[in-house]
Formats: C-alpha cells, sequence, structure tokens
C-alpha cells in the first residue's frame, strides 16, 4: 500500500462518539456526541482530568473499561468500520495498525521482560517474523529512537532503564509494526522536561518520516499547542473549539482563554492569576454536527 | 529566618551502588516574610532539602538554623508549631479515613492548643472552604479542596514558615492558579516566610522572590526572579528550562546511551 494515495484521505473519522457509564447514582455522560477526523498529521486533544479526552483515544482502539457503553454514528479507520469490527478484526488493528504511547514507562512495560523481548513481541506476533530477524528489526527500531547503545538496551529489564529511555523503548514498540495512527496519551507527561523535548522531537520526526497520522492526548495546552497542527480543545466531554497549531493566542472559546490565563508565565508576572469562571452553558449541548472539521 | 550552610544528605546506597549524594553543599539564607523558590527536575534533591529542614530527614550534615536558632537532626515540638510542611499529593497525604475536622484538629490537640472547634472553624474559612466540610472525609472532596486542607493543617498551628513541596502539581491549570491565589494571599495576610520547591519554572516565578537552579543536589544558580524574567541567568541548564517552560521546541539533538 502506498501511503501517498491516501495523504488526502483522513485516517480516522468519528462522528457523535458518546461514551456514558451506568453507575448507581444514574448515567454518567463521560464523552457527549463528539466529532472529528485526523490525516497524516498531528491532532491534539487538550483538557483537564474528566474532561473526556483519555476516554475518546480509548474508543478508537475499543479498551474502554468494560461497564462503559460507547456508541457513535461513525468510526471508521481507513475504510474500517470499528463500531461493527469483530474482536479479531480488531485484534488486527490494535498495535498493528494503530498503536497507543502510555504515559508512564513504569507502568506500562513488563517488568520481568527484557525490553528487546518485549519489543520482539510485537513484531513476532503481527507479523509472523523469526526470532533472529525480529532482533535485527529490533535493534535498528531502537536506533531510530536514538538510543545510542540498542544492544545494551535490548538486554536490559525496565527496572535498568531511566523514564525517558523506558519511554524511547515503549515508542520503539509501539512503532516496529509501522502503523498508520499513533495514538499517545500523556506520552511525556512523567517526565523531565528535558527529556519531554527529545521524546517529542522523536515523535515528530518518526510520525513525519513515515507519514502516520498522530492523536495526542494531553492536559498541557502550551505543548500541545507548540507541537500540534490542529487543536481540539475539550471541556465536560464536548469538543468547544478547534484551533491551528501555534495558534493558542486566537482562542475564542472562554473556556480555553481561561485556561491560557490562569497559567503563570515567566514573561509575563500578574500579581493575581486569572481564575477560571466555569460558565454552566459551557456544558449545554451542542448540535450534534457542530464538531471539528 | 531560614539559613543553611553547607547542607549535605547522603543515602546508603545497595551493596554495589556506593552511597548516594543527593545534596550537597547547599547554602541559602532566606530572610523573615520572603518567598524562596528551587526549583529542578526528579532526583535534583530540592524535596531532599526541604525533608532535611522539616526534619523528617535526620541524616543530614551541616548547619541549619531557623530564626537564628542551630538545629539538631531531632527537632523538640516547639519547632513543628513553626515549621509547617504542605506535600504534594493532596490524594495520598491526607488520613482517608478521618474526617476533615480530624486531620485539622489533630495537630492542634498535639500541641495543646485551646479553642480547637474555633481554630477549626477560622482555619477553613481562611484557606475558602465552608464550614460544613469539616464533616466530609477526603474522598468526598475535589483535588483542589483537598489541597486547601492540607494549606489549613499546615495552618492551624499559626507557623511563620511553610515548606512548600510541588504543591499543586497535582493539580489541573485552573485549580492551580486558586491555590496559587490562596497561597499568596495567605503570606501577606499572615506575614508567613514561604520556601516553594517546583519542577515548574513558572510556578516557582510567580510565588517567588528569589529561585535556585538545582542539578544533581547542588544549586548551580541563584538569582532574583526580576533577574530571570529579564533572561539574564547564565547557566546553560537554567535556558533550557526556561524554553521548556514554552512548550515544544524542535533542536539538533544528540543520542543517548
Amino acid at each position: 500500500m502506498n501511503p501517498y494515495d491516501m495523504s488526502a484521505r483522513n485516517l480516522l473519522e468519528v462522528d457523535d462518539l458518546r461514551v456514558r457509564f451506568h453507575t448507581p447514582q444514574g448515567v454518567v455522560n463521560a464523552v457527549r456526541g463528539i466529532g472529528f477526523t485526523v490525516g497524516r498529521e498531528k491532532v491534539g486533544i487538550v483538557g483537564e482530568s474528566g474532561s473526556g479526552k483519555t476516554l475518546t483515544g480509548r474508543s478508537v482502539l475499543r479498551i474502554l473499561p468494560h461497564h462503559a457503553e460507547m456508541t457513535a454514528a461513525r468510526l471508521r479507520f481507513d475504510g474500517i468500520d470499528l463500531l461493527r469490527a469483530s474482536s479479531q478484526a480488531m485484534q488486527r488493528v490494535r498495535g498493528r495498525r494503530i498503536s497507543m504511547v502510555m504515559q508512564d514507562p513504569k507502568f506500562s512495560l513488563n517488568p520481568t521482560m527484557t525490553a528487546g523481548r518485549q519489543i520482539a513481541e510485537t513484531a513476532i506476533l503481527h507479523e509472523k517474523l523469526s526470532k533472529s530477524i525480529a532482533r535485527d528489526k529490533v535493534l535498528s527500531m531502537l536506533e531510530s529512537v536514538r538510543i545510542r547503545d540498542p544492544r545494551r538496551v535490548f538486554d536490559a529489564y525496565p527496572h535498568e532503564l531511566s523514564g525517558g529511555m523506558g519511554q524511547r523503548v515503549m515508542i520503539a514498540m509501539m512503532l516496529i509494526t509501522e502503523p498508520d495512527l499513533l495514538i499517545a496519551d500523556e506520552p511525556t507527561s512523567a517526565l523531565d522536561v528535558a527529556v519531554q523535548n527529545q521524546v517529542l522531537e522523536i515523535i515528530d520526526e518518526l510520525v513525519s518520516r513515515r507519514h502516520m497520522g498522530l492523536l495526542f492526548i494531553s492536559h498541557d495546552l502550551n505543548l500541545v499547542g507548540s507541537f500540534c497542527d490542529r487543536v481540539l480543545v475539550m471541556y465536560g466531554g464536548q469538543i468547544v473549539e478547534t484551533l491551528a497549531g501555534g495558534r493558542l493566542q486566537q482562542a475564542s472559546h472562554p473556556y480555553t482563554r481561561g485556561l491560557l490565563a490562569a497559567m503563570p508565565r515567566v514573561d509575563r508576572p500578574s500579581a493575581v492569576l486569572p481564575v477560571l469562571r466555569r460558565d454552566p452553558a459551557w456544558l449545554s449541548l451542542q448540535r450534534p454536527d457542530a464538531g471539528a472539521r | 529566618m531560614i539559613e543553611l550552610d553547607a547542607l549535605s544528605v547522603s543515602f546508603r546506597g545497595g551493596r554495589a551502588a556506593g552511597d548516594v549524594h543527593a545534596v550537597r553543599d547547599v547554602s541559602l539564607r532566606i530572610a523573615a516574610g520572603e518567598s524562596y523558590g528551587i526549583v529542578g527536575e526528579s532526583g535534583s534533591g530540592k524535596s531532599t532539602v526541604l525533608r532535611a529542614l522539616s526534619g523528617l530527614n535526620r541524616n543530614w550534615r551541616g548547619v541549619m538554623k531557623i530564626d537564628g536558632v542551630p538545629q539538631l537532626p531531632v527537632r523538640p515540638r516547639a519547632f513543628h508549631k513553626s515549621v509547617q510542611m504542605v506535600f504534594q499529593d493532596p490524594y495520598g497525604s491526607l488520613h482517608p479515613r478521618h474526617t476533615v475536622h480530624r486531620i485539622l484538629a489533630e495537630p492542634a490537640a498535639i500541641h495543646k492548643l485551646d479553642g480547637i472547634d474555633r481554630r477549626v472553624e477560622r482555619v477553613l474559612q481562611s484557606v475558602g472552604l465552608p464550614a460544613a466540610f469539616r464533616y466530609r472525609f477526603p474522598h468526598q472532596l475535589s483535588g483542589g479542596q483537598r489541597q486547601r486542607v492540607a494549606i489549613a493543617r499546615a495552618l492551624i498551628l499559626e507557623p511563620r514558615v511553610l515548606l512548600l513541596d510541588e504543591p499543586t502539581s497535582a493539580l489541573d491549570v485552573s485549580v492551580q492558579a486558586e491555590i496559587l491565589n490562596l497561597l499568596t494571599a495567605l503570606r501577606a495576610e499572615l506575614n508567613l516566610t514561604y520556601l516553594l520547591v517546583s519542577h515548574n519554572l513558572a510556578v516557582v516565578a510567580h510565588m517567588c522572590d528569589r529561585i535556585a537552579v538545582m542539578q544533581s543536589g547542588k544549586f548551580i544558580e541563584e538569582m532574583p526572579v526580576a533577574q530571570l524574567r529579564a533572561g539574564h541567568s547564565v547557566e546553560p541548564y537554567t535556558t533550557e528550562l526556561l524554553r521548556a517552560a514554552q512548550g515544544y521546541a524542535p533542536t539538533t539533538m544528540e543520542a543517548v546511551t
């Protein structure tokens, strides 16, 4: 498949996605009818805790908690209807076509397996490679996430790696199958700022070189704004605003503007930080088709 | 108010690793009523400085004075009345099965203060929580409300110094602004001295008069915040932290081992 044939098309199409939880206290609507598309570009979802951003990412892979109820008018990935796909079909999508990088390498790598074996496992499972071919592929993958001594890292256990190295191993594992779409949920939040920038650079380079789509989920408005081509701002399970990357200052929704103002800035001293005033009207449902295009 | 001279803290390492020198030769002077910040990344030793100051870590060397009084590793009860600490994680630092009232009343009872009921009421008011919250349990509070309770617990003893260890890094940006504003107002109202530690340069710059940048257990740079804002930092590491505070910026970078 020539990836360039698809460059004009959307990889992922989401329309009227809803996630509900049935609790003894009643129904909790966590994602409330959102729509967006992702092409071969970097799309960010930004929001505070409880905004529904993580559930949105997990809905795409259908890895929601089992008591969650997900519906959508449309949830398509590269012509595959993810709503109706069988669990075997989903298994072929997960990891091979769509991968997910999670927040903290400490909790998402298997502590009893060497880094190399875990990365190879993905390749062997999805591509039926022999062990020695898989090993070569893993080593070159480790090199492409800019690990200088791939052999040492291959044989290292996760506890022998720093946070930044662990996250590189995770990215290597997620990209070894050459997926078309990468979902990264707070991939750098557990890392120090200096390392954070390096890991983002690796993602940036790999995504553009392999012509992939990226759905980048984060609470960090500045980070997402400077990293992504497009930013969807979520609040209370809805997309309240879509912004072009690098254009955060042109945000028009009072929620986005409030968040930007509430952040202390080194270059802008202020005695008192403006506090976000939440307007209940932000939660009133918009037209079902008023999502981001 | 706070004086440190050549403070060093080491931890016993494993059999092969040898000792870990978490803090090396740190000296600082903080005047009464001043707000001083330490910025650094995880493992830089910034929290260890606070833990040594608060008496949680007794294994330190150097000279430590609070209000001119030299301190020993083991502190008398009166010390804790004047120096209190607020921790990073409001989910972990409050007893899950104690009511807010009990959480706040306990330090007052330990220090044999009178009129505990009245004190609890007053301290809840000063951190902006309704009086009825004293009957709640931590799980019935939001993250921001929990951090208000943690600040109230520190304030109920009417201390002169607050040691703040990443007080807002577990909170959303909008809640962070509320807690930072509360801390600013309390310092002005009660004439408190703050020593604040954070990995977030913008938060430290907002809250403090002077800052120290810490890396690998050492202070590599100390300056008034105005100097930082003007871009007059010297150390490349400080520049890197400044740049990272602005968001993502691609550079040409090296592989790591």
